[in-house]
């Protein structure tokens, strides 16, 4: 909301404030500013001029040499351009050594020949906005149609000196949608008085009664409807100053009579609406709820469509204004008018909001109805408004409005203790001094020992309980004056719970892999949400969770996997030249498995997809791209990492995935997630190189985190190491040998691990030849030759027999 | 005899002298000292010579013996020295050329901010409370004194799912649910952090989905002061010592009061310049004492508990803190955004 410090100053005295202490002030204690614009001019080289004569200039076809009047009797010849002066008219000059917006300094000048002592202005060249222009001076200087004298200061006239404060009102602070409220805010602030306009309607003989009656069908919708009648009303452009006011609020003039009842709405908040009396069309007034379907065109020229719950005026049959929100066409005041019919309404908040929402319009009326009004001002502001239309528009107001409904208002009470509430804010706030406050807030209250009762006015509908006052008495004591401090209270021991602590130890480990954390959209597509699914989710049977309203069909749907949206990342790096990117996720899934329309359960799973290069270090011939065993030396490491058992991996099928390429994993059995190379359709689909991705449930995992106990002391007794190799056919996987080997191995086998695969050349068709170092160790002993090569022969003898195996020499 | 030995003394050490390799070294000393070398050789005559003459010309013999002996060490270390000098010259390589980079990845910018406020406000006593995403009308406007119909909680505003769940717009679902599980006893000290959704078209300032940490504190006597001494420490964490804090009034539906807490700006030390809108301050976060309303729903009695809560935005405090101009940086992970901020 702008505010005019200019129209500010007509209620409360802030002249000895700059508008930039004041707005820091008011920031600080109130509602925040947003922005100050500082005074457009304010340069006593402007001056108003008046035309005496007019001639084309002797050596230019398009200009003109004019003699002006400049006051003090001082006339100054000025070469004007533009096509609209003439003599007899009042207009704005700038003298040599005005400077106008933008810098532009004004000199005298020789222009064809002919000296030019000045310049007559536009409005756009004194920084007026071009909308708020009226058409007529849009294309030439402006003609002053107040009346002016010749040398009188131009800026104050023209209201160019102003400064407009921005307002950022938050909701609650509703009665600051007026300058008047707004002078209450500043005059408790600075502790002053507000002036208020002193209202005065001379009413005629003639009563508004005899022209006009009001009904209302919906009391809840409309608890109060006034309406009065003014009549020969003559319509024209409005005075300067009411125009001034109009502008610097941010509203374009439009006629006297329509300006007015804007004017009223800024400075009391309360809107008004005129409608021309004749085009009216009758002597009622009824407000009703709309009928389904009905139709309306508004002042903008749209046609609308009503329903049952929009509130509407009407004359009895069709209906002329929606109310609170936007008069219709049928019945706006136009240049003929003489009599109106001048609407001072409350409309109920949310019938209004409800209203303005659905028809997409929000107007200055609908901005204060839907917010909740002083309703005990209403009358006061039709009536400032009748005056008003008497005064600029000639008009005859008729004797007393005609009204239905009560402008009765329930005052609020709020009682607080004062030490308790010295306790809430933590300054010592004495009661004399919260009563000095109250009083710089024009709340009425009572005092009864410590406890002070504060009765709310109806314009601060925001103060319902003890804590509105709190916040009433702190910010005008200062949040600057509150002391810094620390909460007193019992200590407790705060900290990361243990699965915190594991969380954020996984994060460390996968790091120090070479991943770096993403973070991605728990959103994606339809398509996605279905994609790279864990068969430990798909056995869930679950279908991806659906917004109601997507706002795009990117994101419309809750993954089941991080991977899509990783996939996504990397594509993004890829396509920036980026090759050689491994990243990494923990995040949720959603999986609804309680049915439609239930709160899905969240899961955090791990993530990560990794394209391009694993090792480069190429001028050392090192260049190695990502590969499976990469991924899985990864999730082996965290699985150690976490000290989880009983870990299994296994070929495995996945539909985005390369069918030889791909293993889930399983713990204790059951399956956990997947590693696997994408399917190189889907790499081609990603414009991605051999990519590589797994995506584990880590809540399976921390749950198989085992914790330390104890500590295995370090033996003194040697290790034995063995060697063997054996042939076998080549889709024996090799983690079957190695637990074979492992069985056969005990009780004195340690641990095994391949260190050699081969096949291919001067190997049997069908045959590889696999190598395993077996660690043999007792703790308690040193092992004797016997037990190895007892051992050994166990494990010789079941690989030959269970696998075929032979024994390399 | 004497000249014998005082030729072949003579001869030794040439040799010695203009050998080259220590093998060569090695045949000198045998042909000369050897068993059977020439010194030896001159000894073995030593029989034919008179009482007198034996004693000198044997001390004569050991002294050329010692002589050439010395000769040979000393060349001998000369040359393993050249040997080493040559090996180290053969293997100098140039320390210039790149390492062999080691593997290491790093944290997303954003989570190190959260995890930065985390590890304040735990040593602070907080514990890290955490709640689901997608989330119930319930907690998520209704126990926060958002009734149904409330104008600040627009369906345009929110991602619904059902009439009756939504992707959270807030983590402040957190707060009420924590303060329900302590059915009504305090302390509560709890810190929120965690993804949020909103109905926002992505662009440099607005992101869909955005991530969020609250705190709360509900105990007996909790002051406004204790909120401001609380954000002070806070704020300067975040952005530095010299940073002063301000709280103006703001408006909140689950706080009263509610309150914005501005920094003083660091580009302009509160002079006033383009970063802060001129006003010298920055917006940070919203906070405010816990509205009665919110306890009394969660289970406390207002008369008795009081409480304060703060919330914030930490892609808005990556941003001021790194000047990051685009919020899409958080969420598009690119290597080159996430390399710069690797670490805390």
């Amino acid at each position: 909301m702008f505010v005019s410090t200019n129209w500010l100053k007509q209620y409360v005295d802030i002249d000895h404030v700059s508008v930039n202490q004041l707005a820091e002030d008011i920031t600080k204690t109130g509602v925040e500013v947003e922005q100050v614009f500082p005074p457009t001019m304010d340069d006593e080289h402007l001056v108003v001029g008046y035309v005496q004569q007019c001639e084309q200039h002797p050596n230019a076809d398009k200009l003109n040499l004019c003699q002006v009047d400049v006051g003090q009797g001082e006339t100054a010849q000025i070469v004007c351009g533009a096509t609209n002066v003439a003599q007899g008219q009042y207009v704005v000059v700038a003298k040599p050594g005005a400077v106008l917006p933008g810098d532009f300094k004004i000199k005298k000048a020789k222009l064809r020949g002919e000296t030019s002592e000045g310049m007559i202005c536009s409005l756009q060249e004194l920084g007026v906005d071009e909308k708020y222009i009226d058409d007529e001076f849009k294309d030439g200087i402006y003609v002053i149609q107040d009346e002016v004298e010749a040398g009188q200061l131009a800026a104050p006239l023209l209201n160019l000196n102003d400064s407009i404060i921005e307002f950022d009102l938050t909701p609650n602070r509703s009665d600051c949608l007026s300058v008047i409220g707004m002078a209450y805010e500043v005059a408790a602030m600075y502790n002053q008085d507000v002036k208020l306009p002193e209202v005065n309607v001379k009413e005629d003989q003639e009563q508004s009664s005899d022209y006009i009656d009001v009904e209302i069908e919906d009391e809840q919708a409309n608890p109060y409807y006034g309406a009065w009648v003014i009549k020969d009303l003559e319509v024209k452009s409005s005075p300067l100053w009411l125009q001034n006011r109009l502008i610097s609020s941010g509203v374009r003039p439009i006629n006297n009579i329509v300006d007015v009842t804007n004017y009223v709405l800024l400075e009391y908040g309360q809107p008004l609406h005129a409608f021309d009396y004749e085009r009216f069309g009758s002597q009622k007034v009824v407000t009703r709820l709309a009928k389904e379907g009905e139709t309306i065109k508004t002042l903008d020229g749209e046609e609308r469509t009503l329903s049952s719950h929009h509130l509407v005026i009407t004359n009895g049959e069709e209906s002329h204004a929606i109310a609170g929100v936007m008069g219709g066409e049928d019945s706006e005041v136009q240049e003929d008018t003489t009599t109106v019919l001048l609407e001072a309404a409350y409309f109920d908040p949310q019938t209004i909001r409800q209203s303005s929402k659905e028809h997409g319009i929000r107007s200055e009326a609908s901005v204060r109805f839907e917010k909740g009004l002083d309703i005990t001002r209403v009358k006061e502001a039709a009536s400032r408004a009748a005056q008003l239309l008497a005064e600029l528009g000639g008009g005859k107001v008729l004797g007393s409005i005609v009204e239905e409904g009560s402008t009765d208002w329930t005052h609020d009470q709020v009682s607080f203790n004062q030490s308790e509430m010295e306790q809430r804010i933590g300054a010592e706030i004495s009661l004399g001094e919260m009563k000095r406050i109250i009083d710089r807030l024009q709340f009425d209250y009572e005092v009864d020992g410590e406890t002070i009762t504060v009765t709310a006015p109806p314009r601060r509908q925001d103060i319902k309980i003890k804590e509105d006052m709190i916040e009433e008495i702190a910010r005008l004591y200062g949040y600057d004056n509150i002391p810094y401090t620390l909460p007193t209270g019992e200590m407790r021991q705060g900290g990361l719970t243990h699965r915190q602590k594991l969380l954020r130890q996984v994060h460390e480990y996968l790091q120090s892999t070479g991943l770096y954390e993403a973070v991605t959209y728990s959103l994606t597509t339809e398509r996605n949400a279905e994609r790279f699914m864990s068969p430990d989710v798909t056995s869930l049977s679950v279908t991806p969770v659906q917004l109601a309203m997507p706002m795009s069909d990117l994101h419309s749907h809750l993954r089941l996997s991080a991977i899509p949206e990783l996939l996504a990342s990397l594509q993004y790096n890829v396509a920036r030249n980026q090759y050689n990117v491994g990243l990494y996720e923990l995040g949720s899934v959603y999986a609804q498995i309680n049915g439609q329309g239930t709160q899905p359960e969240e899961r955090t799973r791990v993530s990560a997809a990794v394209t391009g290069l694993w090792e480069n270090h190429p001028w050392q011939g090192v260049k190695k791209p990502v590969d499976f065993f990469a991924l899985k030396g990864i999730v082996e490491g965290l699985l150690d990492y976490l000290a989880v058992d009983g870990v299994e991996f296994e070929r495995g099928q996945l539909e985005e995935l390369h069918p030889g390429r791909t293993a889930v994993v399983k713990l204790n059995g059951d399956i956990i997630g997947y590693i696997g190379q994408l399917h190189p359709t889907v790499q081609k689909e990603h414009d991605l190189q051999e990519t590589y991705v797994f995506d584990l449930n880590l809540e399976a995992i921390l749950e198989g985190s085992n914790t330390r106990e104890g500590y295995t002391p370090i033996t003194k007794y040697p290790a034995i190491a063995q060697d063997l190799a054996f042939v076998v056919a080549q889709d024996v996987p090799a983690a079957q040998l190695e637990q074979a080997i492992m069985t056969q191995g005990q009780p004195h086998l340690h641990s095994v691990r391949v260190f050699d695969v081969y096949e291919g050349e001067h190997m049997e068709e069908g045959k590889k030849s696999i190598a395993f170092n077996l660690i043999f160790q007792n703790n308690e002993r040193t092992l004797k030759d016997e037990e190895i090569e007892e051992a050994r022969e166990s494990i010789v003898n079941h690989l030959e027999s269970e696998y075929n195996a032979v024994l390399r020499g | 005899m004497k000249e014998r030995l005082q030729s072949l003394k003579e001869e030794a050490l040439d040799q010695v002298k203009t050998v080259t390799d220590q093998q060569a070294l090695q045949d000198i000393r045998v042909h000369y000292l050897g068993k059977k070398g020439q010194i030896t050789e001159v000894l073995k005559g030593m029989g034919k010579l008179s009482k007198e003459e034996r004693p000198i010309i044997g001390q004569l013999a050991n002294e050329v013996r010692d002589v050439i002996t010395e000769a040979i060490e000393g060349k001998k270390s000369k040359l393993e020295e050249e040997a080493i000098e040559k090996q180290l010259e053969e293997e100098t390589i140039d320390v210039t050329l790149p390492g062999k980079p080691t593997q290491v990845g790093g944290s997303h910018l954003l989570m190190n901010v959260i995890r930065d406020i985390e590890d304040l406000f735990t040593s602070m006593g907080y514990q890290v409370a955490e709640g689901p995403e997608v989330e119930t009308d319930y907690y998520n406007f209704e126990a926060l004194n958002l009734p149904k119909g409330h104008p600040a909680r627009d369906m345009q505003d929110s991602f619904y799912i059902t009439e009756e769940l939504l992707m959270r717009t807030h983590t402040s679902p957190v707060q009420a649910r924590t303060m329900n599980k302590h059915e009504g006893k305090g302390p509560v000290k709890i810190i929120c952090p965690g993804k949020v959704y909103r109905r926002d078209t992505d662009d440099a300032t607005h992101s869909h989905q955005f991530t969020q940490i609250e705190g709360l504190y509900v105990d007996e006597n909790v002051r406004m002061s204790d909120l401001k001494g609380t954000l002070n420490a806070l704020a300067k964490h975040l952005f530095g010592e010299e940073r002063e804090i301000r709280l103006r009034p703001s408006f909140f539906p689950f706080t009263e009061p509610s309150v914005e807490m501005d920094i003083s700006c660091k580009v302009c030390s509160g002079k006033g310049c383009s970063v802060c809108k001129k006003t010298g301050w920055i917006e940070i976060l919203g906070a405010g004492l816990v509205h009665p309303n919110v306890l009394e729903m969660a289970g406390f009695d207002p008369e008795k508990y009081s409480g304060f809560a703060f919330g914030m935005g930490p892609e808005r405090i990556a941003m001021l803190k790194y000047g990051i101009e685009d919020i899409r940086h958080f969420y598009t992970n690119d290597v080159r955004f996430l390399k710069q901020f690797h670490r805390v």
